[in-house]
């Protein structure tokens, strides 16, 4: 038995990651179960919060994703209720979930990042949605890439090679958020690079290559078996593989952010490296990347979770709204 | 784990049958698995209102029936199903006009597995198969498995039109293809809430006669009708040429998964056999809980229990769809059953437009899935048979506010959509 105590793995909620983030839980919790820690999957709805104070568990390890586990609210809802938590903080989370935000932060600590604008819908309405778009198309150029600001597992995300097909991309997008960000696709190698803190500073994991077989990492490449390829760790040389690292290891510290994160990066044919985003709760799904990376590295994914479990333990609750 | 090589996490991708390439997941599952939670007004699902069941009694006669002749009720049985309850069933469908013997019935896990036998025995890849346009998801879903081509056949409000019928069964036969059969559900159709009216049935049959195509005849409904009797199945006006679908999944309860097949002799005997290799036999269990509900409990005062939920249900969902749906967009009237389908403004993408409905906290199907060509993008089906009244009323409510901030962005935009709506 592990001397952990009682945790509680998060997941479900929600939000349009229900399903992936279900998957992530069961998958955290069969882990733990196995290394004999005292572990219990938890939906999130209006029982958590009672829950967590007639019975509060040693820590909580979040596998919620999409809004409700990464725009922060959920983070701080448990600093509030007094629990310790792994990853980062409700403050830190809000940075990195916007994918616009996160980029300028990043981009300041000197990472290079594809050019793109954010825009709300009011912004088109106001201004004139075709004269905008025109001007987003000559200033970024084709093929772009819009998707919501606030958001993941690709769902609500178009690659617009044709000017034409941008207005529909655009109406697609704001239906999952009301920021929309368009930015210059760049084509190359998509790699995930695992960044995870037990307790010695963030350190990189192998990074993991995609190579989905339709072209295209979309919802269906993500979570279903066989439509994407992956090479754990990237068929990188050692330059560019630890240039990779380096970078994620960078967004990991600008953004402020704790025990684990996932960041997605493109590698140029020219052997340039393009930071995309940050993910604060990465998928912990069969299919997903994190676990993967592990893997690579040799490490028991139920050992990591405890490990950060323990430390979530070590270091107590959050100061509510502490900054990241 | 080194993965050099590269891992494609399914280590059998290489060896499935080429009919499960489309067998993918999908966004609009994640988004279904949302609308499921209880924050969420959902009038995606047709799921019957089985809370309206005597279920104390039910489960009287089901603890009953299990001490004594559970050792026939927990055993396998015959392929065909169980004869009792096959004579029950022909009782059932007398009420549609059906004078049906009980050995040409075969009984099956819900009528969906009637779907699939059919389609077992009667498809190669590369058949036809007509289908009303739009028409039913799961039976769509089971003829593109067996790799057939749907060729969509326009509905107006008096159902199938059978000119369009004509004309789609002279092209497909000009393109060298055959098709195989009609696929219909003349009854308070799904998704469209039609129904095919009594001058058009004998006329459908004679084309679909004429042109040596079987009539699939899909009736869950049929007893499910708001405004009198039950109309005559196209299986009451001919004995042969028709395969019949009969379900208990909306009269009774869709948990049991108990439907039937009526067939003609020949076919029937494929089906059994076709039936045997998947279920080896339907559930027994599930056979005698239906044969005792209808032997000794009053199940036509049940269906008319159904009948009026249903119709105050529908009746909500008409008057909110009147009193907040914008200008441009339309739906049809159902007098029976689950649904109704709504066309949408010019300009808004049914399926796009769900997210912002979840966010929303109301859910409906998106019309492209009810269609096999693409069609379909400007409607939706609401299904009004689960929620209270109420929640309907205030679920219609939240989507016309969600439709009026996607016409919004639609209109920032300049979006325009294809696909019409039952024409």
């Amino acid at each position: 038995m592990s001397d952990l105590g009682h945790v509680l793995v998060l997941a479900g909620g929600v939000s349009f990651e229900r399903e992936v983030s279900l998957s992530s839980g069961r998958r955290v919790s069969d882990a733990l179960t196995h290394l004999g820690v005292e572990v219990e999957l938890v939906d999130i709805d209006a029982y958590l919060l009672p829950r967590l104070t007639s019975d509060p568990p040693a820590a909580v390890f979040l596998a919620v994703h999409g809004v409700e586990g990464e725009d922060g609210a959920l983070r701080d809802a448990l600093d509030v209720a007094g629990v310790p938590y792994v990853g980062a903080t409700g403050s830190a989370a809000r940075l990195a979930f916007d994918k616009a935000i996160a980029k300028a932060v990043v981009a300041r600590a000197g990472v290079r990042t594809p050019p793109s604008v954010a825009l709300q819908h009011a912004a088109f309405r106001d201004l004139g949605g075709a004269v905008l778009l025109e001007r987003v198309v000559g200033r970024l150029g084709l093929p772009l890439v819009v998707k919501p600001a606030r958001g993941g597992s690709a769902l609500g995300v178009s690659v617009v090679r044709e000017a034409a097909d941008l207005p529909q991309a655009m109406v697609n997008c704001y239906s999952y958020d009301s920021v929309a960000l368009l930015e210059r696709h760049v084509s190359g190698t998509e790699l995930a690079v695992s960044v995870i803190d037990t307790g010695d500073g963030p350190v990189a994991l192998p990074a993991v290559e995609i190579a989905p077989v339709t072209g295209t990492f979309d919802y269906a490449a993500r979570y279903t078996a066989g439509m994407t390829e992956y090479h754990a760790p990237a068929r990188l040389d050692n330059e560019l593989a630890t240039a990779a690292a380096e970078m994620a290891v960078t967004a990991h510290r600008a953004l402020g952010l704790r025990d684990l994160s996932r960041t997605d990066l493109i590698v140029t044919a020219g052997g340039t490296i393009e930071y995309l985003e940050t993910n604060v709760s990465p998928g912990m799904t069969a299919t997903s990347l994190l676990p993967l990376a592990a893997a690579a590295a040799g490490i028991d994914l139920g050992t990591l979770c405890r490990d950060l479990l323990q430390r979530a333990v070590t270091r107590g609750v959050s100061t509510p709204g502490a900054p990241a | 784990m080194e993965m050099s090589g590269g891992s494609r996490l399914d280590p059998y991708v290489d060896r499935y049958a080429a009919r499960t390439h489309g067998m993918t997941t999908s966004e609009i599952r994640a988004l279904f698995a949302v609308a499921n939670r209880p924050e969420i007004i959902s009038m995606g699902g047709g799921s019957p209102n089985v809370s309206a069941l005597p279920l104390e009694a039910l489960g009287e006669m089901t603890a009953k029936l299990i001490a004594e002749r559970g050792a026939q009720a927990l055993q396998y049985m015959g392929g065909q199903g169980d004869s009792r309850l096959r004579e029950l069933i022909c009782g059932v469908m007398a009420l549609e006009g059906i004078d049906a013997s009980p050995d040409d019935v075969v009984v099956t896990v819900g009528s969906q597995q009637a779907l699939d036998v059919v389609s077992r025995i009667f498809l190669d890849p590369g058949d036809v198969v007509i289908a009303e346009a739009p028409s039913y998801v799961g039976a769509l879903g089971t003829f593109t498995q067996y790799q057939a081509d749907v060729v969509h056949v326009a509905m107006d409000d008096a159902g199938l039109v059978p000119s369009a019928l004509r004309d789609a069964i002279a092209r497909i036969g000009r393109e060298g293809r055959r098709a195989k059969f009609l696929y219909t559900v003349p009854n308070y159709h799904n998704p469209a809430g039609i129904t095919l009216v009594e001058s058009r049935r004998d006329e459908i049959l004679e084309i679909c006669a004429e042109a040596g195509l079987l009539v699939l005849e899909d009736n869950p409904y049929g007893l499910l009708g708001f405004d009198g009797p039950p109309l005559p199945a196209l299986r009451s006006r001919v004995s042969e040429g028709v395969i019949y679908l009969g379900s208990f999944s909306k009269i009774f309860a869709s948990g049991v998964r108990v439907g039937w097949v009526l067939a003609p002799p020949g076919v029937k005997e494929k089906l059994v056999m076709a039936s045997e290799a998947t279920t080896l036999c339907p559930v027994a269990l599930s056979q005698y809980v239906v044969a005792e509900f209808l032997a000794h409990h009053p199940w036509q005062e049940q269906v008319k229990v159904f009948r009026e939920l249903y119709r105050a249900r529908r009746d909500a969902c008409l008057d909110a769809l009147a009193a907040s749906f914008p200008a441009g967009s339309s739906w049809t009237h159902p007098t029976g059953g689950f649904y109704i389908w709504v066309t949408l403004p010019e300009g808004v993408d049914a399926k796009a437009m769900l997210p912002r409905a979840i966010q929303g906290r109301v859910a409906y199907v998106p019309g492209v899935g009810f269609y096999a060509d693409g069609q379909g993008r400007r409607n939706l089906r609401l299904a009004y048979s689960l929620p209270e009244p109420d929640r309907i009323r205030e679920g219609v409510r939240r989507l016309a506010g969600v439709l009026a901030e996607e016409l919004e962005i639609a209109a920032t935009f300049g979006t325009t959509s294809s696909g019409a709506a039952h024409e």
